[in-house]
């Protein structure tokens, strides 16, 4: 097995992909005058084109639009402030992951928030946080939630937990967001020019292949369910190109070997035990309505937005086009203060920050082209 | 955050299974698969299996790119 996987990064045959992705993208252009606009949807998919040099490769020949993908950078001014108010009160614990640790607040950063003194650790695994309220009983241990399709399932997996145990210690503060809002929210605002879809391989080994079925029958527009390999990527992109070049609107899921029709049933029956949906606020595009999830009223005493009292600032201006790079309508070159200003070692926006964002991937990857 | 490791099952308890990943071992969480058996890949994700790796579908995915490769090679060398 592990030979197999390998060979999804195998640069020769990645290379050899990659030939082909060109000449299909010539394709296009002598098709139709102007070169394909493909969105890659997650952050994690943006982060892999451009570490693999794919982004680089194919700049002359696909526009590779970063999409809303990235969790953190998604997450509104006014939620992460709240969030890292939390860490004020006295006797808690902040349980995050760790891309949300630097990310600026009006006020500040956790990270901040840590060297004051705050007691704030970042978690790979969600499920830690019920270990470490069992282990705290005269504490209050919050997890700052967020996440699509992939994580909450994890978080849902985490209240399940705080019941069997019966905490009283312990809550989660949820900002979750789901794929299907946030597509449609895109292709209707019809802001951006869009000839196809890389869906991410791994939000959809939840969701399943049919449940993008929307794309097609509601917008006519094709995509490709792609893995994160330089050989799935570059894969995922021809036969992307191949159905546009052929006029031909479908889903390929190209990920097989994770991804079923139907998606993971065990997630979605979490999913649906724990959660509710609710309307959600975006970076740079505002409330969507049902477009993320929060614990039901059934659990409320785990969701801590009931079992504290937040009150926070002024949301904090600044330059950051963060929302509008989100949307697709702008690149980190267009921000004034990208890679002057804003650095990863001194992040005004949280694009700058996660590990999947579009500002971070260009600034490690794709800066000296500009 | 979203890009899963792939590891593999060494030992399986009741929600829990020791995995190897590249060499060093974990414990991950099972619950979204309960039937995976000890020998078979998962993709882990913040600290749980998410889903089984079907070997028979990578190499099906990595056999029909050879396929079409070997297909354009030999058609240029008719020509
Ligand atoms: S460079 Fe910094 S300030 Fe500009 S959009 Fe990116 S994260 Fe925001």
């Amino acid at each position: 097995m592990q030979e197999t996987l390998n060979r999804l990064s195998d640069k020769n045959l990645a290379i050899e992909i990659l030939n082909e992705v060109i000449s299909e993208a010539k394709k296009f252009k002598d098709l139709h005058g102007r070169k394909p606009a493909i969105m890659e949807v997650c952050g994690s998919h943006t982060m892999s084109l451009a570490r693999t040099g794919l982004k680089r490769v194919l700049k002359d020949h696909i526009n590779l639009i970063s999409g809303p993908g990235c969790p953190v950078c998604v997450t509104d001014q006014q939620s992460i402030d709240s969030m890292i108010e939390l860490s004020n009160g006295e006797n808690r614990i902040i349980c995050t992951f760790g891309d949300m640790i630097r990310i600026p607040g009006s006020k500040k950063s956790l990270f901040e928030a840590k060297t004051e003194g705050k007691d704030i650790r970042v978690l790979y695994s969600p499920t830690d946080s019920i270990r470490i309220a069992e282990e705290n009983p005269d504490k209050e241990v919050i997890f700052l939630g967020i996440g699509f399709e992939t994580t909450i399932p994890i978080l849902g997996v985490v209240i399940k937990l705080a019941e069997e145990k019966n905490l009283n210690n312990f809550s989660m503060w949820v900002t979750t967001k789901l794929v299907e809002p946030i597509l449609r929210a895109l292709l209707d605002s019809g802001e951006v020019m869009l000839d196809g879809f890389l869906l991410p391989g791994h939000v959809s080994i939840v969701l399943g292949e049919d449940q993008y079925s929307y794309i097609v029958d509601d917008y006519g527009i094709s995509s490709v369910i792609s893995g994160f390999e330089p050989v799935e990527m570059a894969r995922g992109l021809y036969k992307l190109l191949n159905l546009l070049n052929n006029n031909e609107k479908s889903i390929i899921n190209d990920h097989k070997c994770m991804v079923s029709k139907s998606g993971n049933l065990h997630a979605q029956n979490i999913l649906k035990t724990y959660f509710k949906e609710v309307d959600e606020v975006w970076r740079g595009i505002g409330v969507i309505p049902n477009s993320g999830l929060d614990i039901k009223d059934e659990y409320k005493k785990y969701n801590a937005k009931n079992k504290f009292e937040i009150t926070i600032g002024e949301v904090r201006k600044t330059k950051c086009k963060c929302g509008d790079i989100l949307k697709g309508l702008a690149t980190p070159e267009d921000c004034p203060v990208f890679s002057k200003g804003c650095t990863p070692a001194n992040p005004i926006g949280p694009c700058m920050v996660s590990s999947e964002g579009t500002c971070a991937a260009h600034y490690q990857y794709m800066r000296e082209l500009y | 955050m979203c890009v899963g490791v792939p590891a593999k099952i060494i030992e399986k308890k009741e929600y829990s299974a020791i995995v190897d990943v590249l060499g060093s071992q974990m414990e991950v969480g099972i619950i979204f698969v309960p039937e995976v058996s000890v020998g078979e890949y998962v993709v882990v994700h913040a600290g749980q299996a998410m889903t089984t790796i079907d070997e028979e579908a990578a190499k099906i995915s990595i056999e029909e790119w050879r396929k079409l490769v070997d297909a354009r090679d030999s058609e240029q060398v008719i020509r």
